[in-house]
């Protein structure tokens, strides 16, 4: 609270990218964990809520006739633009945000403080529902090849492991402990994928500390352990992700790669993907594009070629690391991917900010507009999850490994964001999944190489807070509701079935040709009620309403309200509070490249002939 | 001459055929007057049947004692021939070739074979607009012979559209009236023989004013805006010329459209910089000074020759398998194709805010009138009119305004994307129009009736057709080829049941709102289903497609049975007589 010099401020104007007419004026709050703009006048008092943790940057800009503008950043991609009547409030709202932004300790994130009223109970159930071994299980390990290993039991050989790795049998604590040493932050190989089909695995490590030609042999033995734990396969590809200078380089400062006359049965690959740093900047050119004050189609397409984003995106789906069910929690958050330093949560080092879950989560999305019935999951489900990696409303993404949050009590002391989304999963169901779809059996092929065009800018997360942009209908809930409702009249069929053959039972005493006739009537009910009673559309109508509202494509204008919440829908406090609902379809005014929306001025050039229009 | 005549070697054995996504296969190739046949060999399947039309460009490779023809077509297809024996294999290509080059130059021929024209304006586009089919060729092309089963000729063309529209409009207001100035083509050779005019004014005024716009295209009523009671109107370039010509009745014209005290705004489709500039040719916009309450606003939509480039450079951009992902975005920024889409789209939603959100008339035009202007006007009433974007209304509004409208089919569909050679008259506007009503339906997926299916299905035909609809520049010359009376409509075709369900949309639920789509360039989107769909696989989303219609038809059929079930129940009370009725249906069954 000390850090607050402003609590609130007022006729602060909001301002919108794409039309100056749709600015507001409100009042702006400061509390312990929010940002809160709260327009005036209107009767709905329409709210924008964000949450410290999600602010990336703060710009204060030069002050103007109007007031002094403040462009407050946020990670989940929304960028907020307020005006501040008074050049000094403007100073103090900045000061405090930037301090808020960047807590210095853990306990400060919103997690700690969140409280969605669920007993103790509720919350350890939220902590169990992933479960890593369980996970591990699925795949088919502990078998004769894998086991679990204790050597990592009290983080004494990496701190950034969990405490249970799974290694291979005939990797002794000696052969691991040993690789650890010869591993960037010991970071030995462990097992990260096993496919039951055929014995083949994906282990991961850090770079090995071979230099220009130091070698270990307990790492060596390590690698031999892994290739006979498939014994179909007379050597193992050792996939390396950066670009081959990258790693050359590495080699002077003692780290780099394994030397393939080393190790025997390996075979190297560079894969290329660019390192953090790069890729920090490349997100930011691609934001910075989305930001454009009315861009031309050719200032989109050439920014979003110059981000080289989607060069990067296509370079991680072409090293293939990536399969069909979601990941994450295994092998992003156990294997000690430093969320901490990558996503900023705590004031560090900005350099050691990346965006590779962004990236990882995009891929996802790609993968999933290739194959739309392959996926349980929809695209808002992935935008939650990134919404939730940057709010610190949850434990889950905390922390840089294991260690830490153990250390942190994060499982006693915070809530699980999966147990969140769990309880909203009807939100985040695809309709077109189906267990037994073609697209659910087995391994998915994406196309690889020569189909670039099938990378597309996703704008439902760059630009996820302009609804204008998006789609006005959104199939994905309008075939929910069908699959609901669809459910439902199937279950009532069943009620009104059972409840005819008692009907007729009970007239019909127990005579076996009537039994019969029941089973025909029933087969033929549809007919038999078309004949008699058709016209009585009436009836017909009034049971209509009954029924869950068709869809809401119907177009009336609470519909579409409920339309361009879309991403926002489910029942997060935070997520709906800052939704920035535009009215329905029929409110949103088209904009004219040069009218911003208001109708353009005359362009007549310099006619001389032209009188001046006055406006009627 | 029959096309017949052209070929050299009608069938040719031992031809195997390659097209991307679909396994090779070998058969017997054949050559009718107007196909190309392959029937697989040992099955005798019928592989490939191609209209030689639909042909855009032919590349012929000899190597050794064989050859190689690759037929890049009209739909963007890529189909390739590997043809035993070198004569044989220059002796197909050099049909094909033929073949199109015939076709070509007779659809140019309707310009050399003009009528007198009124002499005003000397461009290719109103020689185009005036001249006379040239009835030999026409009626040689393949929708004069095509007799498809279960059809009959002259069933399912659009009649008396000029007649409904005024029909629909009448109801709502008395301002507007049929005018047949036109009965005989004489006031204007590429509009229909009737158009609506304002009621106030009279056929002789009328015919004034015709003459005082490029090839007679004097403004007409296309819609009528009935909750504001505004319309849109549509025309060509006034005949200002460099002396600042005027024209009372012109002006009269335009001036009883408004009412008291009303304005208008005139949105002409070029720059204002290209609007002055077309005074020295004689052309020119409406001035200020005699057109005072009309404002004008300038928005520069491409056509013509760089829009048929932007065309053939995106579709080259889309086939070319060795492009890096950063080089793609550059090629498809070049291409400037997606700009269009966005200026057209913009444009149309701008006459659509004029008339809806000001409550002004709206007048567009931009030279001829016969292909910016008609985009405009036809997205403009998409947009507006939830009856455009039913399966009937959005055919309809086709009928009204681009084909009766008079936008020259033959000449603009003349030549794809692949061919090598570049002519003046080829400009894929229809193309823009359907990429523009694609991007419509993908920001409003249940607002049209119809999908994707449709929008390919048009293009095909307006470039390469069995169907007479998409035949001639203007209702003038398909009366003279008696278009109507000889060939089959492309409408009657797709409305047949079994047709029908190809080209709906399960998700469509009516949608009574205008529909204001985002023009930003994020909600911009390539149109994958066209530009790639001999590339992309296209399975996994066929298969989403078939979800999604089983999804819908499940809710439908339950919901059905489920009402059928309430409904029944009622009938087992009195105790005999059900039982009979029971009986007696189930019986039937």
């Amino acid at each position: 609270m000390e850090h607050i010099r402003m609590p609130k401020v007022e006729n602060v104007r909001l301002l919108d990218r794409l039309s100056s007419r749709r600015a507001v004026v409100g009042t702006l709050y400061l509390t312990a964990t929010h940002v809160i703009f709260v327009e005036n006048g209107s009767e709905t008092r329409k709210e924008t809520w964000v949450l410290h943790s999600q602010i990336s940057s703060i710009e204060k800009q030069a002050t103007t006739a109007t007031g002094c503008p403040l462009l407050i950043r946020c990670k989940n991609f929304q960028v907020i633009h307020l005006v501040i009547p008074q050049e000094r409030d403007c100073h103090d709202v900045y000061i405090s945000l930037i301090r808020l932004a960047r807590p210095v300790k853990y306990e400060e994130l919103y997690c700690f403080s969140f409280n969605p009223k669920l007993d103790k109970e509720e919350r350890e159930q939220g902590w169990k529902l992933v479960d890593l071994n369980e996970e591990y299980n699925r795949m088919g390990v502990p078998n004769n090849y894998w086991q679990i290993s204790d050597v990592n039991r009290d983080y004494g050989v990496c701190d950034s492991y969990p405490t249970e790795v799974y290694v291979p049998k005939s990797a002794t604590a000696h052969i691991i402990v040993g690789s650890s040493k010869f591993r960037s932050r010991r970071r030995f190989p462990a097992l990260s994928y096993y496919c039951k089909g055929n014995n083949a695995s994906i282990c991961r490590s850090s770079q090995p500390l071979s230099g220009f030609s130091a070698r270990c042999l307990e790492d060596e033995q390590m690698l031999q352990a892994i290739r006979k734990a498939n014994p179909g396969s007379d050597f193992i590809y050792v996939v390396d992700t950066r670009p081959k200078l990258n790693a050359m380089a590495n080699r002077a400062a003692g780290k780099g790669y394994e030397n393939e006359d080393n190790y025997s049965n390996i075979k190297f690959q560079f894969i290329g993907i660019e390192n953090i740093h790069v890729m920090r900047n490349s997100l930011q050119k691609m934001l910075e594009v989305c930001e454009l004050k009315s861009p031309s189609m050719s200032d989109f397409l050439w920014g979003l070629e110059n981000s080289g984003w989607l060069k990067h995106i296509k370079a991680i789906m072409d090293a293939g690391i990536f399969i069909a069910k979601v990941l994450i929690e295994k092998d992003w958050i156990s294997f000690g991917h430093k969320f901490n330093h990558r996503y900023g949560n705590l004031d560090g080092d900005p350099k050691e900010i990346s965006p590779v879950i962004d990236q990882f989560i995009e891929c996802v999305w790609q993968l999933m507009e290739q194959f739309p019935c392959a996926f349980e999951f929809n695209e808002r489900f992935l935008i939650h999850i990134q919404h939730h990696i940057y709010s610190c409303q949850f434990g889950n993404f905390l922390c840089n490994s294991q260690k830490e949050r153990r250390e942190l009590k994060i499982k006693e002391r915070t809530y699980s964001l999966w147990a969140h989304l769990w309880k909203n999963r009807a939100d985040y169901l695809n309709p077109l999944y189906r267990s037994d779809h073609s697209q659910t059996q087995g391994t998915l092929h994406p196309q690889i190489a020569p189909c670039n065009f099938l990378y597309k800018f996703w704008s439902g997360m760059y630009n996820r807070f302009e609804k204008g942009l998006h789609p006005r209908q959104s199939v994905t809930d309008y075939l929910m509701a069908v699959k609901e409702e669809t459910q439902q009249l199937e279950e009532e069929l069943e009620v009104l079935q059972e409840r005819l053959a008692n009907l007729q039972k009970s007239q019909s005493g127990n005579n076996k040709v009537k039994s019969k006739q029941q089973d025909r009537s029933k087969q033929f009910g549809l007919y038999t009620s078309n004949n008699s009673l058709a016209n009585t559309p009436q009836e017909y109508s009034n049971d209509l309403k009954s029924f869950p509202s068709r869809s809401p494509s119907q177009g009336d204008e609470d519909s579409a309200l409920i339309l361009t919440q879309d991403n926002l829908k489910s029942s997060d406090p935070d997520l709906s509070a800052n939704s920035d609902q535009e009215s329905g379809v029929e409110d949103l005014s088209c904009r004219s490249p040069s009218g911003g929306g208001c109708l353009p001025s005359e362009d007549s050039g310099k006619d001389s002939d032209e009188a001046v229009f006055l406006a009627g | 001459m029959e096309f017949s005549e052209l070929i050299k070697t009608a069938t040719v054995e031992d031809v195997l055929l390659s097209r991307p996504g679909v396994a090779a296969v070998r058969g017997t190739l054949c050559i009718t007057s107007h196909h190309l046949l392959l029937s697989s060999c040992p099955r005798g399947d019928l592989e490939l049947w191609l209209l030689i039309r639909n042909v855009d460009a032919v590349e012929k490779r000899v190597s050794g004692s064989s050859g190689t023809v690759t037929l890049r077509c009209k739909d963007l297809r890529v189909l390739q021939l590997e043809i035993p024996g070198m004569e044989q294999c220059l002796d197909v290509a050099g049909s094909i070739e033929q073949h199109i080059v015939i076709v070509y130059l007779s659809s140019l021929s309707l310009l050399r074979r003009k009528t007198p024209s009124r002499g005003l304006f000397p461009s290719h586009e109103s020689l185009a607009a005036q001249a006379l089919c040239s009835l030999d060729s026409v009626m040689l092309t393949y929708p004069f012979f095509h007799r498809p089963p279960g059809l009959r000729l002259q069933h399912g063309w659009h009649r008396a559209v000029p007649e409904r529209h005024l029909q629909r409009v009448a109801s709502q207001t008395s301002q507007w009236r049929l005018s047949s100035v036109n009965g005989d083509f004489g006031a204007c050779p590429s509009y229909p023989r009737a158009v609506l005019v304002p009621a106030a004014l009279g056929d002789e005024a009328v015919a004034k004013a015709a003459r005082f716009r490029q090839g007679g295209r004097f403004p007409v009523l296309c819609y009528f805006h009935p909750k504001n009671g505004t319309a849109l109107l549509r025309s060509s370039q006034p005949l200002t010329g460099p002396n600042r010509r005027r024209c009372r009745e012109d002006e009269q014209l335009l001036g009883t459209v408004l009412g008291e005290g009303e304005r208008g705004f005139v949105i002409d489709t070029r720059s204002a910089q290209a609007a002055k500039q077309a005074r020295m040719s004689g052309g020119g916009t409406e001035p200020k000074s005699s057109y005072p309450r009309w404002r004008r606003l300038h928005r520069a939509l491409e056509r013509g020759r760089p829009l048929q480039e932007s065309f053939a450079r995106l579709v080259e951009a889309c086939s070319d398998p060795a492009l890096s992902m950063e080089r793609w975005l550059g090629r498809l920024e070049g291409s400037r194709w997606l700009s269009h889409v966005k200026a057209a789209l913009s444009t149309a939603c701008l006459a659509a805010q004029c008339l809806d959100r000001e409550g002004c008339k709206v007048l567009v035009h931009g030279a001829e009138g016969t292909d910016t202007t008609l985009l405009v006007t036809a997205l403009a009433q998409l947009i507006l009119d939830p009856a455009c974007r039913t399966l009937e209304g959005f055919q309809e509004l086709l009928e009204r305004e681009w084909i009766q409208a008079g936008h020259p089919f033959q000449l603009r569909c003349a030549r794809s994307a692949c061919s090598h050679a570049r002519g003046k008259q080829e400009a894929p506007v229809f193309l823009l129009f359907l990429d523009c009503v694609w991007q419509l339906s993908r920001q409003f997926p249940f607002s049209l009736e119809f999908g994707e299916q449709l929008l390919l299905t048009l293009f095909d035909n307006a470039y390469a057709s069995a169907y007479g609809t998409f035949l001639c520049n203007n209702e003038k010359e398909r009366s003279l080829c008696k278009v109507r009376e000889s060939t089959h409509s492309l409408w009657a075709w797709l409305n047949q049941p079994e047709e029908k369900h190809k080209y709906l949309n399960p998700l469509y639920s009516h949608n009574p709102l205008v529909i204001w789509p985002s023009v930003e360039p994020q909600s911009i989107q390539l149109w994958q289903g066209f530009f790639l769909r001999w590339i992309r696989p296209s399975q996994h989303l066929d298969e989403a497609w078939v979800e999604i219609q089983r999804l819908v038809q499940g809710k439908n059929s339950s919901l059905q049975e489920s009402t059928g079930k309430r409904l029944s129940q009622p009938l087992p009370e009195p105790s005999a007589g059900t039982e009979n009725g029971e009986t007696g249906t189930a019986g039937t069954r």
